[in-house]
């Protein structure tokens, strides 16, 4: 297996995800058989290919600088746990 | 011991747009909260951003004035972390390859002029503002997202900056070229320009070579002059925390990761554990706190953050082509630094005189070209603007848009001035009345009847009359004080308003002296 559990429990820890030691596991054996493919895809020698930024082909996309309407804040607010007046209101954060 | 300070500054500038990066939301400041957000900068699933034509311009225009590189094509990255200010756990930045990369600024100091080296410059989304709700027992967070999405160019300086100083020129000559250049209003209290600063000491040891001490980035700079404060403290704090540390025997000098910094070895520092191994120091953060003036350390990083970049996938990438670089070297015209340089080759203005017309910007240099082609003498136009114009307009708090005395104007009132030989008091007198009435110089000068007196015979008789009435002046004069002259001269001045040539009267009054 390419990934330890070690190295799942970090991941999820900077995915904020809580997961328990038979989670861990399954995960580990989920996650390995992705990083497995993408090791095989390493193995390809890709010597004089130039590297790709994007799956698409296209480029210079842009909107013009003018304003829309937004959502008014109700509408905006209307999947928050918890508001106040028309703020979101979220539990204290400590540090990051 | 001493020491090199060691600064390099990131500075983030919102871009002067009317809508988001992505979206076209307003970007005004001071909108009532959360009224500027849609699906796009609120992160719900489905939605897809769309570059903003106008932001990414903007981005090109301020970093060509840099002196940056252009890179030919460039593109979007995720930089992943989770905070409630970040709808999408995910900020749109930019991470392998930046617009821009290798500029330059050059700034101003007591000490003179240097160069300060940029690493780069890259385009990437604001962040929603988080205010702190204390009411009834709760330390909860509010969260206003219309900030969110706001285009933001990051700078990020070379850390060659050496004194606090520095670094609030830095800042300084950054926010004037950005604002000439129309790229952004850099109003450091609505937040459309921030600065983290990264600093450390190398402090020099007898071997010749320099200890480093953990290098504190300082966040929550609101102002410039509480970056040049909180630089201050934390040097003074870095130096005795380190002579503290290492006479403890809590920090040592860790001789086993040397490394090198420009053309110069340093050492890092290592703190001893309970068990006697050695754990090197890491970098942290640093609250600054203008109120009381100091810096507080925040927890030091155990590991670099872990942001997980990778490209963005929702956004294409962007070329640049030599015919948009040349078009915008061509409409930015003349920047501050060349600006400089030019005041002092065509106009023979000092290092010091032009520094202070061009930090005004522009339109105030624009001002004095006038003026001082005008007049035809730019060191006394540039005396008058800088002693005279400067103040009147800061009392008013006027911009030199509105000032209440056209270029012309003044010209004229140096010209002539020079030519009737008017006095600094009389031409202050004039030059009010200019401001008042609006009237032109020859106006002002008829009306209040300062008409020179250049004929000599009036003169001499005036000083005949000066040394009949000042005998004792007179006398003492011929016992060889020759400053009692002066008081003679000073009653000629008093009966002519002071519209007497000076010259003239002098001449005079010695060859009248000489026949009593």
């Amino acid at each position: 297996m390419s990934l330890s559990a070690d190295e799942v429990r970090r991941v999820a820890d900077l995915a904020r995800l809580e997961l328990s030691d038979a989670e861990i596991a399954l995960m580990a054996t989920q996650l390995s058989a992705i990083v497995d493919y993408i090791n095989q895809l390493q193995s390809i020698n890709t010597d004089g290919v130039e590297p790709l930024a994007h799956a698409s082909d296209v480029h210079d996309i842009f909107r013009e600088d003018v304003p829309v309407v937004s959502l008014p804040p109700a509408e905006a607010l209307a999947n928050a746990p918890a508001r106040k007046g028309d703020f979101y209101r979220v539990p204290p954060v400590f540090g990051e | 011991m001493s020491h090199r300070i060691i600064i390099g500054l990131e500075v983030h500038v919102q871009l002067l747009t009317k809508t988001k990066l992505f979206c076209g939301c307003s970007t005004q400041f001071g909108l009532p909260p959360n009224s500027a957000t849609c699906p796009v900068c609120c992160g719900m699933p489905g939605t897809l951003p769309v570059m903003n034509r106008q932001a990414f311009r903007l981005s090109i225009e301020a970093a060509v004035a840099l002196n940056c590189t252009i890179a030919p094509f460039t593109k979007w990255d995720r930089k992943n972390y989770f905070y409630p200010d970040l709808p999408k756990n995910y900020q749109i930045s930019q991470y392998d390859l930046p617009f821009s990369s290798n500029g330059s600024l050059e700034i101003e100091t007591s000490a003179g002029s240097r160069t300060i080296g940029i690493i780069r410059a890259h385009l990437e989304e604001d962040a929603g503002k988080m205010l702190h709700d204390e009411n009834a027992g709760r330390n909860d967070s509010l969260v206003d997202l219309n900030r969110t999405g706001t285009p933001l160019l990051e700078i990020v300086s070379q850390p060659e900056m050496e004194t606090a100083e520095e670094a609030k020129a830095y800042l300084e000559a950054i926010r004037l070229l950005l604002r000439e250049i129309g790229v952004s209003d850099c109003e450091m209290q609505e937040g459309s320009l921030r600065c983290d600063a990264n600093v450390n000491l190398h402090v020099a040891q007898p071997d010749g070579s320099f200890v480093a001490t953990p290098i504190i980035e300082v966040k929550n700079l609101n102002t410039i002059r509480g970056v040049e404060r909180a630089l201050n403290y934390e040097v003074d704090r870095q130096a005795a925390e380190l002579e503290r540390n290492l006479e403890s025997g809590y920090w040592q000098i860790d001789t086993s990761r040397p490394g090198k910094f420009r053309d110069y070895n340093i050492v890092p520092i290592a703190e001893r554990r309970a068990d006697g191994t050695l754990r090197p120091v890491s970098k942290a953060t640093a609250g600054w706190d203008e109120r009381i003036g100091r810096t507080e350390v925040q927890r030091r990083k155990e590991e670099a953050s872990d942001y997980r970049y990778f490209p963005e996938p929702d956004l294409v990438p962007v070329t640049v082509d030599e015919t948009l670089l040349a078009q915008i070297r061509q409409e930015l015209g003349e920047l501050p630094a060349a600006q400089n340089a030019r005041l002092q080759s065509q106009y023979g203005l000092t290092a010091y005189d032009a520094g202070v017309l061009s930090r005004q910007g522009r339109a105030f240099v624009a001002y004095f070209e006038i003026v001082a082609n005008r007049c035809g003498d730019a060191k006394e136009a540039c005396n008058w603007i800088i002693n005279d114009l400067l103040s009147t307009l800061n009392e008013r708090k006027l911009d030199i848009k509105l000032c209440p005395l056209p270029a012309e104007s003044l010209g004229d009132l140096i010209r002539e001035i020079k030519a009737i030989g008017l006095n600094k008091q009389r031409a202050r007198e004039v030059y009010a009345d200019m401001i008042d009435t609006g009237e032109s110089v020859k106006q002002v000068i008829d009306r209040k009847g300062f008409k020179p007196v250049t004929d000599d015979n009036q003169l001499l008789e005036l000083v005949r009359k000066a040394i009949a009435a000042n005998s004792k002046a007179v006398a003492d004069f011929k016992k060889g004080k020759t400053k009692a002259a002066d008081a003679i001269k000073g009653f000629v001045m008093r009966e002519t308003k002071g519209m007497a040539n000076t010259e003239t009267v002098q001449r005079l009054l010695l060859e009248e002296l000489a026949k009593v």
